[in-house]
Protein backbone atom coordinates (compact mmCIF):
# COMPACT_ATOMS: atom_id res chain seq x y z
CA UNK A 1 0.00 0.00 0.00
CA UNK A 2 2.33 2.38 1.06
CA UNK A 3 4.46 1.14 -2.24
CA UNK A 4 1.18 2.89 -4.09
CA UNK A 5 1.42 6.12 -2.36
CA UNK A 6 4.92 6.74 -3.46
CA UNK A 7 4.13 5.77 -6.34
CA UNK A 8 1.32 8.11 -7.39
CA UNK A 9 3.20 10.72 -5.08
CA UNK A 10 6.00 10.49 -7.58
CA UNK A 11 3.77 10.90 -10.42
CA UNK A 12 1.90 13.88 -9.42
CA UNK A 13 5.11 15.47 -8.52
CA UNK A 14 6.20 14.59 -12.07
CA UNK A 15 3.61 15.97 -13.22
CA UNK A 16 3.00 19.84 -11.99
CA UNK A 17 6.88 19.28 -13.01
CA UNK A 18 5.80 18.70 -16.34
CA UNK A 19 2.67 20.72 -16.38
CA UNK A 20 4.99 23.73 -15.24
CA UNK A 21 7.76 23.43 -17.34
CA UNK A 22 5.19 23.40 -20.22
CA UNK A 23 3.93 26.72 -19.06
CA UNK A 24 7.74 28.10 -19.05
CA UNK A 25 7.67 27.04 -22.44
CA UNK A 26 4.24 28.23 -23.29
CA UNK A 27 5.77 31.91 -22.17
CA UNK A 28 8.71 32.05 -23.97
CA UNK A 29 6.75 31.04 -27.07
CA UNK A 30 4.82 34.02 -26.49
CA UNK A 31 7.87 36.63 -25.83
CA UNK A 32 9.07 35.16 -28.91
CA UNK A 33 6.08 36.08 -30.58
CA UNK A 34 6.11 39.67 -29.04
CA UNK A 35 9.58 40.08 -30.05
CA UNK A 36 9.18 39.18 -33.51
CA UNK A 37 5.97 41.70 -33.72
CA UNK A 38 8.13 44.18 -32.41
CA UNK A 39 10.56 43.65 -35.05
CA UNK A 40 8.59 43.57 -37.89
CA UNK A 41 7.09 46.81 -36.50
CA UNK A 42 10.43 48.02 -36.35
CA UNK A 43 11.61 46.46 -40.17
CA UNK A 44 8.56 48.47 -41.42
CA UNK A 45 8.69 51.41 -39.94
CA UNK A 46 12.54 51.58 -41.49
CA UNK A 47 11.45 50.64 -44.81
CA UNK A 48 9.06 53.18 -44.88
CA UNK A 49 10.80 56.46 -43.81
CA UNK A 50 13.87 54.55 -46.43
CA UNK A 51 11.27 54.74 -49.15
CA UNK A 52 9.66 58.21 -48.00
CA UNK A 53 12.98 59.77 -48.34
CA UNK A 54 13.49 58.06 -51.55
CA UNK A 55 10.97 59.84 -53.05
CA UNK A 56 10.76 63.21 -51.06
CA UNK A 57 13.29 64.44 -54.17
CA UNK A 58 15.66 65.42 -51.28
CA UNK A 59 17.93 62.91 -52.59
CA UNK A 60 19.73 62.84 -55.86
CA UNK A 61 18.26 60.42 -58.73
CA UNK A 62 20.93 57.69 -58.46
CA UNK A 63 20.50 57.68 -54.66
CA UNK A 64 16.79 57.71 -54.90
CA UNK A 65 16.66 54.89 -57.10
CA UNK A 66 18.54 52.66 -55.09
CA UNK A 67 16.91 52.77 -51.75
CA UNK A 68 13.74 52.84 -53.25
CA UNK A 69 14.29 50.03 -54.80
CA UNK A 70 15.91 48.25 -51.61
CA UNK A 71 13.22 49.95 -49.23
CA UNK A 72 10.27 48.44 -52.02
CA UNK A 73 11.85 45.34 -51.83
CA UNK A 74 11.96 44.97 -48.15
CA UNK A 75 8.61 45.57 -47.67
CA UNK A 76 7.13 43.41 -50.49
CA UNK A 77 9.46 40.18 -50.36
CA UNK A 78 8.29 36.59 -49.35
CA UNK A 79 9.30 35.68 -45.48
CA UNK A 80 11.94 33.21 -46.75
CA UNK A 81 13.90 35.83 -48.65
CA UNK A 82 13.27 38.60 -46.17
CA UNK A 83 16.51 38.52 -44.17
CA UNK A 84 18.14 38.85 -47.74
CA UNK A 85 16.07 41.92 -48.45
CA UNK A 86 16.45 43.86 -45.40
CA UNK A 87 20.34 43.24 -45.38
CA UNK A 88 20.44 44.45 -49.12
CA UNK A 89 18.00 47.62 -47.16
CA UNK A 90 20.54 48.10 -44.87
CA UNK A 91 23.59 48.58 -47.19
CA UNK A 92 21.93 50.72 -49.48
CA UNK A 93 21.47 53.04 -46.19
CA UNK A 94 24.66 52.48 -45.51
CA UNK A 95 26.09 53.35 -49.10
CA UNK A 96 23.46 56.44 -49.62
CA UNK A 97 24.47 57.94 -45.57
CA UNK A 98 28.00 57.14 -46.05
CA UNK A 99 28.30 60.63 -45.32
CA UNK A 100 27.77 63.70 -43.22
CA UNK A 101 27.29 66.37 -46.05
CA UNK A 102 24.33 63.85 -47.56
CA UNK A 103 22.50 63.61 -44.24
CA UNK A 104 23.47 67.65 -43.67
CA UNK A 105 22.06 68.05 -46.84
CA UNK A 106 18.77 66.00 -46.19
CA UNK A 107 18.40 68.24 -42.92
CA UNK A 108 18.50 71.01 -44.45
CA UNK A 109 15.78 70.19 -47.15
CA UNK A 110 11.64 70.83 -45.85
CA UNK A 111 10.75 68.26 -43.32
CA UNK A 112 14.11 67.17 -43.80
CA UNK A 113 15.14 66.71 -39.81
CA UNK A 114 11.29 65.29 -39.26
CA UNK A 115 12.52 62.18 -41.87
CA UNK A 116 16.12 61.90 -40.61
CA UNK A 117 15.25 61.68 -36.93
CA UNK A 118 12.51 58.70 -37.59
CA UNK A 119 15.24 57.43 -39.70
CA UNK A 120 18.18 57.36 -37.19
CA UNK A 121 15.42 55.92 -34.72
CA UNK A 122 14.45 53.37 -37.16
CA UNK A 123 18.14 52.04 -37.95
CA UNK A 124 19.16 52.48 -34.05
CA UNK A 125 16.27 50.13 -33.12
CA UNK A 126 16.01 47.42 -35.12
CA UNK A 127 19.52 45.90 -34.36
CA UNK A 128 18.03 46.25 -30.51
CA UNK A 129 14.60 44.62 -31.61
CA UNK A 130 16.52 41.54 -33.34
CA UNK A 131 18.79 41.06 -30.45
CA UNK A 132 15.65 40.83 -27.83
CA UNK A 133 14.41 38.67 -30.50
CA UNK A 134 17.37 36.13 -30.98
CA UNK A 135 17.79 36.28 -27.22
CA UNK A 136 14.05 35.14 -26.71
CA UNK A 137 14.92 32.77 -29.66
CA UNK A 138 17.88 31.06 -27.91
CA UNK A 139 16.03 31.00 -24.62
CA UNK A 140 12.67 29.03 -26.19
CA UNK A 141 15.61 26.93 -27.85
CA UNK A 142 17.68 25.97 -24.83
CA UNK A 143 14.49 24.93 -22.63
CA UNK A 144 12.64 22.39 -26.03
CA UNK A 145 16.27 20.51 -26.87
CA UNK A 146 16.03 19.22 -23.47
CA UNK A 147 15.06 15.72 -22.83
CA UNK A 148 11.67 15.75 -21.09
CA UNK A 149 10.71 18.69 -23.65
CA UNK A 150 11.14 16.36 -26.53
CA UNK A 151 10.33 13.53 -24.74
CA UNK A 152 7.19 14.43 -23.82
CA UNK A 153 6.06 16.79 -26.38
CA UNK A 154 5.13 19.50 -24.06
CA UNK A 155 6.38 21.81 -27.12
CA UNK A 156 2.95 20.58 -28.83
CA UNK A 157 2.60 22.14 -32.49
CA UNK A 158 4.69 25.18 -32.04
CA UNK A 159 6.98 25.58 -34.93
CA UNK A 160 11.02 25.45 -33.74
CA UNK A 161 12.05 28.86 -33.10
CA UNK A 162 14.25 30.46 -35.50
CA UNK A 163 16.72 33.51 -35.32
CA UNK A 164 16.48 36.07 -37.62
CA UNK A 165 19.58 36.83 -39.16
CA UNK A 166 20.73 39.84 -41.05
CA UNK A 167 22.79 42.76 -41.35
CA UNK A 168 22.06 45.76 -39.00
CA UNK A 169 24.81 47.56 -39.03
CA UNK A 170 23.33 51.26 -39.20
CA UNK A 171 25.40 53.86 -41.72
CA UNK A 172 28.29 55.70 -39.82
CA UNK A 173 26.45 59.51 -40.06
CA UNK A 174 23.34 58.06 -38.44
CA UNK A 175 24.62 55.42 -35.96
CA UNK A 176 25.79 55.68 -32.03
CA UNK A 177 28.34 57.96 -32.85
CA UNK A 178 27.05 60.18 -34.91
CA UNK A 179 28.05 63.78 -33.95
CA UNK A 180 24.40 65.51 -33.29
CA UNK A 181 22.35 62.57 -33.36
CA UNK A 182 19.39 63.23 -31.39
CA UNK A 183 16.86 61.10 -31.43
CA UNK B 1 4.23 54.92 -20.34
CA UNK B 2 3.49 53.66 -17.06
CA UNK B 3 6.81 52.47 -16.15
CA UNK B 4 7.98 50.72 -12.86
CA UNK B 5 11.50 50.37 -11.88
CA UNK B 6 12.88 47.76 -9.28
CA UNK B 7 16.48 48.57 -7.32
CA UNK B 8 17.86 45.73 -5.62
CA UNK B 9 19.99 47.64 -3.10
CA UNK B 10 18.74 49.81 0.24
CA UNK B 11 17.64 53.58 -0.46
CA UNK B 12 19.21 54.72 2.09
CA UNK B 13 22.92 53.55 0.94
CA UNK B 14 24.46 55.60 -1.37
CA UNK B 15 25.61 53.42 -4.25
CA UNK B 16 26.39 53.99 -8.24
CA UNK B 17 22.77 51.97 -8.85
CA UNK B 18 20.38 53.58 -6.32
CA UNK B 19 22.08 56.94 -7.95
CA UNK B 20 21.59 55.77 -11.72
CA UNK B 21 18.20 54.35 -10.92
CA UNK B 22 17.39 58.30 -8.93
CA UNK B 23 18.52 59.61 -12.31
CA UNK B 24 16.57 57.55 -14.95
CA UNK B 25 13.49 58.43 -12.43
CA UNK B 26 13.84 61.93 -12.62
CA UNK B 27 14.86 62.08 -16.36
CA UNK B 28 11.47 60.08 -17.59
CA UNK B 29 9.21 62.08 -15.17
CA UNK B 30 10.89 65.07 -16.73
CA UNK B 31 9.98 63.90 -20.20
CA UNK B 32 6.10 62.89 -19.05
CA UNK B 33 5.98 59.45 -17.65
CA UNK B 34 4.60 57.78 -15.03
CA UNK B 35 7.54 56.28 -12.84
CA UNK B 36 7.14 54.08 -9.74
CA UNK B 37 10.38 52.49 -7.62
CA UNK B 38 10.49 50.14 -5.98
CA UNK B 39 13.49 49.71 -3.67
CA UNK B 40 14.57 48.74 0.00
CA UNK B 41 14.50 51.00 2.30
CA UNK B 42 14.03 51.79 6.18
CA UNK B 43 10.26 52.80 7.12
CA UNK B 44 11.46 55.76 8.95
CA UNK B 45 14.08 57.23 5.69
CA UNK B 46 12.33 60.18 3.86
CA UNK B 47 11.81 59.10 0.48
CA UNK B 48 11.41 60.95 -2.89
CA UNK B 49 7.31 60.87 -3.71
CA UNK B 50 8.17 58.07 -6.89
CA UNK B 51 9.61 55.44 -4.50
CA UNK B 52 7.92 52.72 -2.84
CA UNK B 53 9.45 51.04 0.03
CA UNK B 54 9.99 47.07 -0.21
CA UNK B 55 10.66 47.31 3.62
CA UNK B 56 13.98 47.31 5.24
CA UNK B 57 16.89 45.59 3.69
CA UNK B 58 19.06 42.61 5.42
CA UNK B 59 22.25 42.61 6.02
CA UNK B 60 23.74 39.34 4.34
CA UNK B 61 27.37 38.33 3.48
CA UNK B 62 26.93 37.81 -0.08
CA UNK B 63 29.70 37.63 -2.74
CA UNK B 64 32.63 38.47 -0.66
CA UNK B 65 30.95 41.66 1.48
CA UNK B 66 28.12 42.44 3.37
CA UNK B 67 25.14 42.61 0.80
CA UNK B 68 21.80 44.82 2.52
CA UNK B 69 19.29 42.35 0.27
CA UNK B 70 15.54 42.17 0.18
CA UNK B 71 13.98 38.57 0.36
CA UNK B 72 11.40 36.15 2.13
CA UNK B 73 7.61 36.11 1.93
CA UNK B 74 7.22 39.70 2.90
CA UNK B 75 9.42 41.24 0.31
CA UNK B 76 7.34 39.07 -2.13
CA UNK B 77 4.08 40.13 -1.27
CA UNK B 78 4.91 43.73 -1.33
CA UNK B 79 6.21 43.09 -5.11
CA UNK B 80 2.91 41.33 -5.83
CA UNK B 81 1.08 44.66 -4.60
CA UNK B 82 3.89 47.35 -6.16
CA UNK B 83 2.73 45.51 -9.43
CA UNK B 84 -0.95 44.78 -8.79
CA UNK B 85 -0.99 48.88 -8.26
CA UNK B 86 1.16 50.30 -10.74
CA UNK B 87 -0.44 48.51 -13.58
CA UNK B 88 3.05 49.23 -15.65
CA UNK B 89 3.34 49.27 -19.12
CA UNK B 90 6.95 48.16 -18.84
CA UNK B 91 9.17 46.91 -15.33
CA UNK B 92 12.86 47.91 -15.47
CA UNK B 93 14.48 45.47 -12.87
CA UNK B 94 18.36 46.37 -11.70
CA UNK B 95 20.66 43.75 -11.43
CA UNK B 96 17.93 40.50 -11.72
CA UNK B 97 20.76 38.30 -10.64
CA UNK B 98 21.62 39.38 -7.10
CA UNK B 99 19.14 37.24 -4.72
CA UNK B 100 17.21 40.31 -3.75
CA UNK B 101 14.19 42.29 -5.13
CA UNK B 102 15.11 42.15 -8.83
CA UNK B 103 14.86 38.83 -8.74
CA UNK B 104 11.62 38.12 -6.76
CA UNK B 105 10.02 40.55 -8.91
CA UNK B 106 11.60 38.79 -12.52
CA UNK B 107 9.84 35.31 -10.56
CA UNK B 108 6.09 37.22 -9.58
CA UNK B 109 6.23 39.47 -12.89
CA UNK B 110 5.33 38.46 -16.29
CA UNK B 111 4.78 40.64 -19.46
CA UNK B 112 7.28 43.14 -21.04
CA UNK B 113 10.13 43.18 -18.62
CA UNK B 114 13.53 45.36 -19.12
CA UNK B 115 16.36 44.38 -17.04
CA UNK B 116 20.15 46.29 -16.69
CA UNK B 117 23.34 44.35 -15.69
CA UNK B 118 25.63 46.81 -13.95
CA UNK B 119 28.09 44.33 -12.77
CA UNK B 120 30.24 42.01 -14.35
CA UNK B 121 31.58 39.65 -11.21
CA UNK B 122 33.27 36.63 -12.71
CA UNK B 123 30.55 33.50 -12.60
CA UNK B 124 30.72 32.89 -8.64
CA UNK B 125 30.19 29.32 -7.10
CA UNK B 126 26.36 30.82 -6.24
CA UNK B 127 25.23 31.04 -9.05
CA UNK B 128 26.28 28.12 -10.64
CA UNK B 129 24.14 26.21 -7.87
CA UNK B 130 21.34 28.49 -8.67
CA UNK B 131 21.28 28.24 -12.42
CA UNK B 132 18.65 25.96 -12.68
CA UNK B 133 16.40 28.32 -10.38
CA UNK B 134 17.55 31.76 -12.21
CA UNK B 135 17.09 30.43 -15.36
CA UNK B 136 13.11 30.04 -15.42
CA UNK B 137 12.81 33.72 -14.19
CA UNK B 138 15.54 35.17 -15.87
CA UNK B 139 14.06 33.81 -19.36
CA UNK B 140 10.98 36.17 -18.80
CA UNK B 141 13.17 39.17 -19.36
CA UNK B 142 12.24 40.64 -22.77
CA UNK B 143 15.15 42.72 -22.80
CA UNK B 144 18.22 43.16 -21.82
CA UNK B 145 20.57 45.58 -20.89
CA UNK B 146 24.22 45.71 -20.18
CA UNK B 147 26.27 49.00 -19.06
CA UNK B 148 29.34 48.24 -20.87
CA UNK B 149 30.97 46.05 -23.36
CA UNK B 150 32.46 44.14 -21.04
CA UNK B 151 29.64 43.88 -18.86
CA UNK B 152 27.72 42.35 -22.04
CA UNK B 153 30.60 40.02 -22.84
CA UNK B 154 30.60 38.33 -18.71
CA UNK B 155 27.03 38.54 -18.88
CA UNK B 156 26.81 36.83 -23.04
CA UNK B 157 29.53 34.18 -21.16
CA UNK B 158 27.44 33.70 -17.88
CA UNK B 159 24.07 33.43 -19.07
CA UNK B 160 24.21 32.85 -23.00
CA UNK B 161 22.05 35.03 -25.16
CA UNK B 162 22.57 38.91 -25.77
CA UNK B 163 22.22 41.79 -24.76
CA UNK B 164 22.55 45.88 -25.87
CA UNK B 165 24.59 48.32 -24.67
CA UNK B 166 23.61 51.21 -23.07
CA UNK B 167 26.23 53.36 -21.15
CA UNK B 168 25.14 54.64 -17.38
CA UNK B 169 23.82 58.19 -18.03
CA UNK B 170 24.91 61.29 -16.20
CA UNK B 171 24.18 64.84 -16.37
CA UNK B 172 27.21 66.05 -18.55
CA UNK B 173 25.66 69.92 -17.38
CA UNK B 174 25.52 69.93 -14.05
CA UNK B 175 29.52 69.03 -13.70
CA UNK B 176 30.62 70.82 -16.67
CA UNK B 177 29.19 74.37 -14.85
CA UNK B 178 30.07 73.68 -11.64
CA UNK B 179 31.97 76.40 -10.34
CA UNK B 180 35.23 75.63 -8.91
CA UNK B 181 36.46 76.18 -5.51
CA UNK B 182 39.35 78.28 -4.99
CA UNK B 183 41.01 76.27 -1.93
CA UNK B 184 40.70 72.81 -4.00
CA UNK B 185 42.56 74.53 -6.99
CA UNK B 186 46.22 73.42 -7.77
CA UNK B 187 48.90 76.10 -8.42
CA UNK B 188 51.79 75.97 -10.41
CA UNK B 189 54.12 75.00 -7.35
CA UNK B 190 50.84 73.02 -5.49
CA UNK B 191 48.99 71.12 -7.70
CA UNK B 192 46.29 69.09 -6.51
CA UNK B 193 45.03 66.08 -7.30
CA UNK B 194 41.63 64.09 -6.57
CA UNK B 195 40.42 60.87 -4.98
CA UNK B 196 36.86 60.46 -4.58
CA UNK B 197 35.55 57.04 -3.10
CA UNK B 198 35.50 54.93 -0.27
CA UNK B 199 38.72 55.23 1.72
CA UNK B 200 38.11 51.93 3.54
CA UNK B 201 37.51 50.11 0.19
CA UNK B 202 40.54 48.41 -1.29
CA UNK B 203 38.86 48.07 -4.62
CA UNK B 204 38.48 51.17 -4.75
CA UNK B 205 42.73 51.52 -4.91
CA UNK B 206 43.61 54.47 -2.36
CA UNK B 207 45.97 52.20 -1.13
CA UNK B 208 47.30 51.83 -4.49
CA UNK B 209 47.62 55.71 -4.40
CA UNK B 210 49.20 55.70 -1.34
CA UNK B 211 51.70 53.93 -2.15
CA UNK B 212 52.37 55.41 -5.39
CA UNK B 213 52.14 59.34 -3.57
CA UNK B 214 56.03 59.41 -2.05
CA UNK B 215 56.87 59.28 -5.69
CA UNK B 216 54.75 62.17 -6.89
CA UNK B 217 56.06 64.13 -4.13
CA UNK B 218 59.83 63.44 -4.86
CA UNK B 219 59.10 65.46 -8.24
CA UNK B 220 56.45 67.66 -7.40
CA UNK B 221 57.21 68.67 -3.73
CA UNK B 222 53.89 70.89 -3.35
CA UNK B 223 51.42 68.02 -4.53
CA UNK B 224 48.04 67.94 -2.51
CA UNK B 225 45.99 64.76 -2.75
CA UNK B 226 42.61 65.35 -1.77
CA UNK B 227 40.28 62.13 -0.97
CA UNK B 228 36.92 62.61 -0.74
CA UNK B 229 34.60 59.69 0.81
CA UNK B 230 34.00 57.30 4.19
CA UNK B 231 36.32 55.49 5.84
CA UNK B 232 39.07 55.54 8.30
CA UNK B 233 41.60 58.04 7.81
CA UNK B 234 44.15 57.32 10.46
CA UNK B 235 44.05 53.63 8.28
CA UNK B 236 44.21 55.21 4.90
CA UNK B 237 47.64 57.59 6.03
CA UNK B 238 49.20 55.05 8.33
CA UNK B 239 51.41 53.81 5.56
CA UNK B 240 52.89 57.35 4.75
CA UNK B 241 56.14 58.73 5.98
CA UNK B 242 54.94 61.44 8.70
CA UNK B 243 56.22 63.84 7.14
CA UNK B 244 54.26 63.55 3.82
CA UNK B 245 50.55 63.07 6.30
CA UNK B 246 50.25 66.46 5.48
CA UNK B 247 49.84 66.70 1.84
CA UNK B 248 46.29 64.34 2.05
CA UNK B 249 43.71 66.64 3.20
CA UNK B 250 40.29 64.26 3.95
CA UNK B 251 37.11 66.18 3.44
CA UNK B 252 34.61 63.05 4.48
CA UNK B 253 31.76 62.78 2.48
CA UNK B 254 30.81 65.03 -0.10
CA UNK B 255 27.74 66.49 -1.02
CA UNK B 256 27.05 66.09 -5.35
CA UNK B 257 27.90 69.90 -5.33
CA UNK B 258 31.03 69.72 -3.89
CA UNK B 259 32.24 66.55 -5.62
CA UNK B 260 31.00 68.35 -9.24
CA UNK B 261 33.13 71.43 -8.05
CA UNK B 262 36.14 69.26 -6.55
CA UNK B 263 36.51 67.83 -9.83
CA UNK B 264 36.43 70.67 -11.95
CA UNK B 265 39.18 72.05 -9.27
CA UNK B 266 41.91 69.46 -9.41
CA UNK B 267 44.58 69.33 -12.08
CA UNK B 268 44.32 65.24 -12.09
CA UNK B 269 41.64 63.18 -11.33
CA UNK B 270 43.29 59.73 -10.27
CA UNK B 271 40.99 56.49 -10.21
CA UNK B 272 43.30 54.03 -9.26
CA UNK B 273 40.56 50.95 -8.52
CA UNK B 274 41.96 47.30 -8.92
CA UNK B 275 38.31 45.75 -10.09
CA UNK B 276 34.93 44.88 -9.61
CA UNK B 277 33.98 47.82 -12.02
CA UNK B 278 31.86 47.13 -15.24
CA UNK B 279 31.86 50.74 -15.92
CA UNK B 280 32.96 53.83 -13.56
CA UNK B 281 30.58 56.41 -13.77
CA UNK B 282 32.91 58.66 -11.49
CA UNK B 283 35.15 58.82 -14.70
CA UNK B 284 32.36 60.03 -16.78
CA UNK B 285 31.41 62.47 -14.27
CA UNK B 286 35.20 63.43 -13.90
CA UNK B 287 35.43 64.04 -17.78
CA UNK B 288 32.01 65.76 -17.54
CA UNK B 289 34.05 68.67 -15.25
CA UNK B 290 36.97 68.48 -17.77
CA UNK B 291 39.13 66.96 -15.03
CA UNK B 292 42.22 65.26 -16.63
CA UNK B 293 41.74 61.70 -15.86
CA UNK B 294 44.61 59.31 -14.59
CA UNK B 295 42.98 55.81 -14.25
CA UNK B 296 43.62 52.29 -13.89
CA UNK B 297 43.66 50.07 -17.17
CA UNK B 298 41.01 47.77 -16.19
CA UNK B 299 38.71 46.92 -19.01
CA UNK B 300 35.90 48.92 -18.19
CA UNK B 301 37.97 52.02 -17.56
CA UNK B 302 39.77 51.78 -20.63
CA UNK B 303 36.41 51.91 -22.69
CA UNK B 304 34.73 55.07 -21.12
CA UNK B 305 38.23 56.57 -21.69
CA UNK B 306 38.19 55.78 -25.43
CA UNK B 307 41.39 53.07 -24.59
CA UNK B 308 43.33 56.45 -24.00
CA UNK B 309 41.70 58.92 -25.96
CA UNK B 310 39.97 60.87 -23.18
CA UNK B 311 42.39 60.25 -20.32
CA UNK B 312 45.52 58.43 -19.64
CA UNK B 313 45.81 54.98 -18.21
CA UNK B 314 48.28 53.31 -15.73
CA UNK B 315 48.88 49.40 -15.45
CA UNK B 316 46.46 48.01 -12.70
CA UNK B 317 48.19 47.80 -9.26
CA UNK B 318 51.51 49.45 -10.16
CA UNK B 319 52.07 52.31 -7.75
CA UNK B 320 55.41 53.32 -9.58
CA UNK B 321 53.53 53.61 -13.13
CA UNK B 322 50.67 55.18 -11.21
CA UNK B 323 53.11 57.77 -10.00
CA UNK B 324 55.45 58.13 -12.97
CA UNK B 325 52.29 58.90 -15.09
CA UNK B 326 50.90 61.32 -12.11
CA UNK B 327 54.31 63.03 -12.39
CA UNK B 328 53.97 63.91 -16.60
CA UNK B 329 50.62 64.81 -16.32
CA UNK B 330 51.03 67.35 -13.48
CA UNK B 331 54.13 68.34 -15.48
CA UNK B 332 52.69 69.28 -19.13
CA UNK B 333 49.63 72.18 -18.64
CA UNK B 334 48.86 71.88 -22.19
CA UNK B 335 48.72 67.77 -22.45
CA UNK B 336 46.34 67.73 -19.17
CA UNK B 337 44.32 70.63 -21.24
CA UNK B 338 44.60 68.44 -24.42
CA UNK B 339 43.04 65.78 -22.40
CA UNK B 340 40.80 67.79 -20.72
CA UNK B 341 38.93 69.23 -24.21
CA UNK B 342 38.73 65.44 -25.77
CA UNK B 343 37.37 64.31 -22.58
CA UNK B 344 34.60 67.02 -22.62
CA UNK B 345 33.73 65.98 -26.36
CA UNK B 346 34.05 62.55 -25.64
CA UNK B 347 31.57 62.23 -22.75
CA UNK B 348 28.63 63.79 -24.78
CA UNK B 349 27.53 60.05 -25.22
CA UNK B 350 27.31 59.67 -21.81
CA UNK B 351 24.56 62.70 -21.37
CA UNK B 352 21.33 61.85 -20.00
CA UNK B 353 19.47 63.28 -23.32
CA UNK B 354 21.44 60.36 -24.73
CA UNK B 355 20.88 57.48 -22.84
CA UNK B 356 17.46 58.27 -21.57
CA UNK B 357 16.65 58.38 -25.51
CA UNK B 358 18.01 55.19 -25.97
CA UNK B 359 16.51 53.49 -22.59
CA UNK B 360 13.01 54.38 -23.78
CA UNK B 361 13.42 52.90 -26.74
CA UNK B 362 14.09 49.49 -25.56
CA UNK B 363 10.87 50.22 -23.59
CA UNK B 364 9.30 51.07 -26.29
CA UNK B 365 10.32 48.35 -28.72
CA UNK B 366 9.47 45.71 -25.38
CA UNK B 367 6.10 47.05 -24.94
CA UNK B 368 4.99 47.47 -28.94
CA UNK B 369 3.25 44.41 -29.34
CA UNK B 370 3.17 43.01 -25.84
CA UNK B 371 0.32 43.42 -23.37
CA UNK B 372 1.22 45.39 -20.04
CA UNK B 373 2.33 44.07 -16.95
CA UNK B 374 0.32 41.77 -14.61
CA UNK B 375 1.56 39.38 -11.33
CA UNK B 376 2.55 36.11 -12.81
CA UNK B 377 -0.55 34.26 -11.09
CA UNK B 378 0.81 30.77 -11.58
CA UNK B 379 3.90 31.32 -9.39
CA UNK B 380 1.79 31.86 -5.93
CA UNK B 381 0.41 27.75 -6.62
CA UNK B 382 4.31 26.44 -7.68
CA UNK B 383 5.76 27.88 -4.80
CA UNK B 384 4.21 26.38 -2.77
CA UNK B 385 4.85 23.33 -4.73
CA UNK B 386 7.97 24.38 -3.91
CA UNK B 387 8.30 24.75 -0.40
CA UNK B 388 6.69 21.31 -0.27
CA UNK B 389 9.74 19.30 -2.07
CA UNK B 390 12.00 21.09 0.11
Amino acid sequence: MTTLIWIVAALVVIGVYLSWTAGRLDRLHTRIDAARAALDAQLLRRASVAQELATAGVLDPAASIVLYQAAHAARQVEEEQREVAESELSQALRAVFAEEPQVEAVRAAPGGEESLGELTAAVRRVPMARRFHNDAVRAARAVRTHRKVRWFRLAGHAPFPMAFEMDDEPPVALGDDAPGRSA
Amino acid sequence: MRIGIVCPYSWDVPGGVQFHIRDLAEHLIRLGHEVSVLAPADDETPLPPFVVSAGRAVPVPYNGSVARLNFGFLSAARVRRWLHDGDFDVIHIHEPTSPSLGLLTCWAAQGPIVATFHTSNPRSRAMIAAYPILQPALEKISARIAVSEYARRTLVEHLGGDAVVIPNGVDVDFFARAEPKEEWRGRPDAPTIGFIGRIDEPRKGLPVLMRALPGILEQCPGTRLLVAGRGDEEDAVAALPREMRANVEFLGMVSDEDKARLLRSVDVYVAPNTGGESFGIILVEALSAGAPVLASDLDAFAQVLDQGSAGELFTNEDAAALAAAAVRLLGDPEHRAGLSERGSNHVRRFDWSRVGSDILAVYETVAAGAASVAADERTGLFSRFGLARD
